[in-house]
């Protein structure tokens, strides 16, 4: 049982981290109608401007600064560039965002290095958010903060106790994420600049008439997504690891999320991002393969076909590829993804 | 006439010692392919370092030889396509020692493509020297006279490492986890034979490979292995592989022993800090308090460097490479892979062999516990204020393992 609130806890977490990636990318997407491919770059340099900013002044303003700086490193690049490549159409937005990609790889690498930086959660955070005890006798507790050692063995050697810590990290990610899914939500329906917003992207020229600059509306859009990249990675940077290649590989991840979530939805993105999250944590717990499944359903095998890779391939080893067949999946079978609106 | 015959003699005896020692002063150029960047770089900086180090103190009077070595270093990100590729541009460049380590998929690459090249271009030959890479098939079904290994293969160190856990009574039931690619399928391998033989009512409880260098979050693993109930982890896991899964270990309340090749590698000891002592293992060709030579080495490179010498066994590359070359008398590859094959040697911690069968050095191995830094265990690598301390001394026979290599020499 603690093995199942645990690994839930851990995908859930993992998929939070995932939403609040997607969101800002999702967000451009449905506002700007542009994918930008360097989106896992800024969560990258959030984590980095993360790392040296807490240097200075500790985690906590650094929570608060980082996405700052990226966010106005987003918005500029919005200002002088994106903004000069629209007019030429989607291709060219699309080419000069994954363009950026490769120069903020480049730039990290010469500015921090190329290997990892000791980038450490505050002493808050450090240890477990709660732990859950599972004692075989007197059955599951949970406790806050970190158990003491007696609680956890058991003289009886009959008796079996097993203590599962929750990481406060993850459970910060939690919550965060959780906030900024409240907040952006609040800010985009519940607003005066969200209703502006929203107008802004159906109809550009009545908002711009009725005395809005909407090109200005989308640099605030851009900055705002770009900011959230930057939270996610002074999170994701100093729970998990900083270092250049973070971007590639959450970067491939969180466009399965906006495909799968339906391409600018907000609610869609995260309902992809927990079932992405819970997928991967889930497939490594489970040893099944085909060869196994085939067995179970009463068909013997031959030595062969036995003895095959495929057939002996488990389910956790799969476990990393299991996102992009997801999208494939996707793709065919519901190409406008889960809650994603059909394009007119 | 007096002195023509006392000329006579000087250029005798001169020209006999010239030719005794026609390779002295020469430069040796080695290059190491390994990579330095990426989630695995760590280890390779360090590594980098320790060559450094090293191919300096066995430089000149340091070698029988009193050849220079000359290093130079490529990164291969890992990769066996790159591998071959800076191979290429090295043998171009003149170099006829090839070192590599890291990832035996890359080792494979590598002494497939030096044996060919050395079939292919007689008088161009290039010596294979791999430090690390321990699939035991480099010594065994692919095994090249071209190739020597100096690290000992996971044969061996299964081999010692499951007689020692033979002998830990509470060791019940045994999770391996490993990287996907041959190196941990060989450990999984190697684990579930030595084990069946020495210790029949061990249960394996469950074996599980995770992508190579990929994973950043090892918690879903950590849960897994908590619901099996093993209480003993086994894993040929290295660098960030090893140090995220050790540190995703403690934040999980993971409680069982650890066996490990490479905790003392980079990043993996500040991970652990002090949790973890007295069960976590590492199996190994050398350990932080060794005494003699090498502690004085290690010592040295700490002030030096800021940073830990880990990997001894390069200590004995230089050794065994030096001795060949004064053996052969020369520094042309083909006469000193003749001579290495099967050269005896002292090393810093005794008699070590390059066994002529399979060209895999025969070596001491050490088995030692993590556990705070004491009088009888000083050193403390990473500044955690703990050290791995010996428990376990396996002589050069505990480990030596059968080969089935059947060597083309040439």
């Amino acid at each position: 049982m603690e093995f199942f609130i645990i690994s839930t806890l851990n995908g859930l977490s993992y998929g939070l981290l995932l939403f609040m990636l997607s969101s800002g990318l999702t967000l451009i997407f449905s506002m700007m109608g542009v994918l930008n491919f360097a989106h896992a770059s800024f969560y990258m340099l959030g984590a980095y401007v993360g790392y040296t900013v807490s240097q200075v002044v500790g985690f906590w303003p650094a929570l608060l600064i980082a996405p700052l700086v990226v966010g106005a490193m987003g918005a500029a690049f919005e200002r002088v560039c994106l903004r000069k490549v629209h007019k030429f159409g989607h291709v060219p937005e699309l080419l000069v965002t994954f363009g950026l990609s490769y120069v903020i790889f480049e730039l990290v690498q010469l500015v921090w290095g190329r290997l990892a930086v000791q980038f450490q959660p505050p002493d808050a955070l450090r240890g477990p958010a709660f732990t859950l005890i599972n004692h075989s006798v007197s059955g599951l507790n949970l406790l806050w903060g970190a158990a003491p050692v007696e609680l956890c063995s058991s003289a009886d050697a009959a008796v079996r106790v097993v203590c599962s810590p929750f990481p406060a990290t993850r459970g910060f990610m939690m919550l965060v994420a959780l906030v900024m899914l409240m907040s952006v939500w609040l800010l985009l329906t519940r607003t005066r600049i969200g209703l502006v917003i929203q107008a802004a992207l159906t109809h550009p020229e009545m908002v711009e008439a009725l005395g809005h600059n909407v090109p200005r509306v989308f640099m605030l859009v851009f900055g705002a997504g770009t900011a959230l990249a930057g939270l996610a990675g002074v999170i994701g940077g100093s729970t998990f690891l900083t270092e250049p290649s973070m971007a590639a590989t959450l970067g491939s991840i969180i466009f399965v999320v906006v495909v799968v979530g339906g391409m600018g939805s907000l609610s869609g993105a995260f309902l992809a991002s927990l079932l992405i999250g819970l997928i991967q944590t889930f497939a490594i717990a489970f040893d099944v393969s085909l060869g196994s499944l085939a067995t179970q359903l009463g068909l013997t095998l031959g030595a062969a076909a036995a003895g095959n890779t495929l057939f002996k391939m488990t389910l956790s080893q799969v476990a990393p590829i299991l996102p992009y067949l997801f999208l494939v999946l996707i793709l065919i079978f519901r190409p406008r993804g889960l809650l994603g609106k059909r394009e007119g | 006439m007096k002195f023509v015959l006392h000329s006579v003699a000087a250029l005798v005896v001169a020209v006999c010692a010239g030719s005794a020692i026609a390779q002295k002063g020469e430069t040796v150029k080695m290059v190491r392919i390994d990579a330095l960047t990426g989630l695995l770089g760590p280890t390779g900086i360090n590594q980098q370092k320790t060559y450094q180090f090293l191919a300096d103190k066995f430089s000149g009077a340091g070698n029988p030889a009193g050849v220079k070595f000359e290093m130079s270093f490529i990164d291969n990100k890992l990769s066996p396509t790159e591998s071959l590729t800076a191979l290429k541009a090295s043998i171009d460049g003149g170099v006829r020692y090839i070192i590599q380590g890291n990832g035996s998929s890359v080792a494979l690459a590598l002494s497939d493509a030096v044996t060919k090249h050395n079939e292919r271009n007689p008088g161009k030959e290039v010596i294979y020297l791999n430090d690390s890479a321990v699939d035991p098939d480099l010594t065994n079904s692919k095994c090249s006279y071209w190739h020597f290994r100096f690290d000992a293969d996971t044969s061996m160190k299964m081999e010692a490492m499951s007689s020692f856990m033979a002998e830990q009574k509470d060791i019940k039931k045994v999770y391996i986890l490993g990287q996907n690619y041959s190196h941990g399928v060989q450990v999984a391998r190697y684990t579930k034979e030595t084990l069946a033989r020495r210790r029949p009512d061990i249960q394996i409880v469950g074996e599980d490979l995770h992508p190579l260098a990929q994973v950043r979050d090892f918690a879903p693993y950590i849960a897994k292995i908590k619901a099996s109930g093993a209480d003993t982890l086994v894993t040929g896991n290295w660098s960030s592989d090893l140090s995220l899964l050790v540190k995703a270990a403690n934040e999980g309340g993971y409680t069982g022993k650890i066996f490990t090749y490479y905790t003392a590698a980079t990043g993996t000891p500040t991970a652990l800090g002090t949790n973890g002592a007295g069960r976590v293992f590492q199996i190994a060709g050398g350990h932080y308090n060794m005494g003699g030579q090498m502690e004085k080495w290690m010592k040295e490179f700490k002030a030096k460097y800021n940073d830990d010498l880990i990997s001894v066994q390069f200590a004995h590359l230089f050794t065994t490479v030096g001795a060949a070359m004064a053996k052969a008398k020369s520094t042309d590859p083909v006469k000193v892979a003749a001579a290495l094959s099967g050269i005896d040697v002292k090393s810093f911690n005794g008699e070590i062999q390059m066994r002529k069968s399979d060209h895999q050095l025969q070596q001491p191995l050490y088995m030692t516990v993590w556990q705070k830094a004491d009088a009888k265990f000083p050193y403390s690598p990473e500044n955690t204020g703990m050290t791995l301390a010996l428990v376990k001394e396996y002589p050069n026979y505990v480990s030596s393992t059968p080969t089935s290599c059947q060597m083309k020499r040439p």
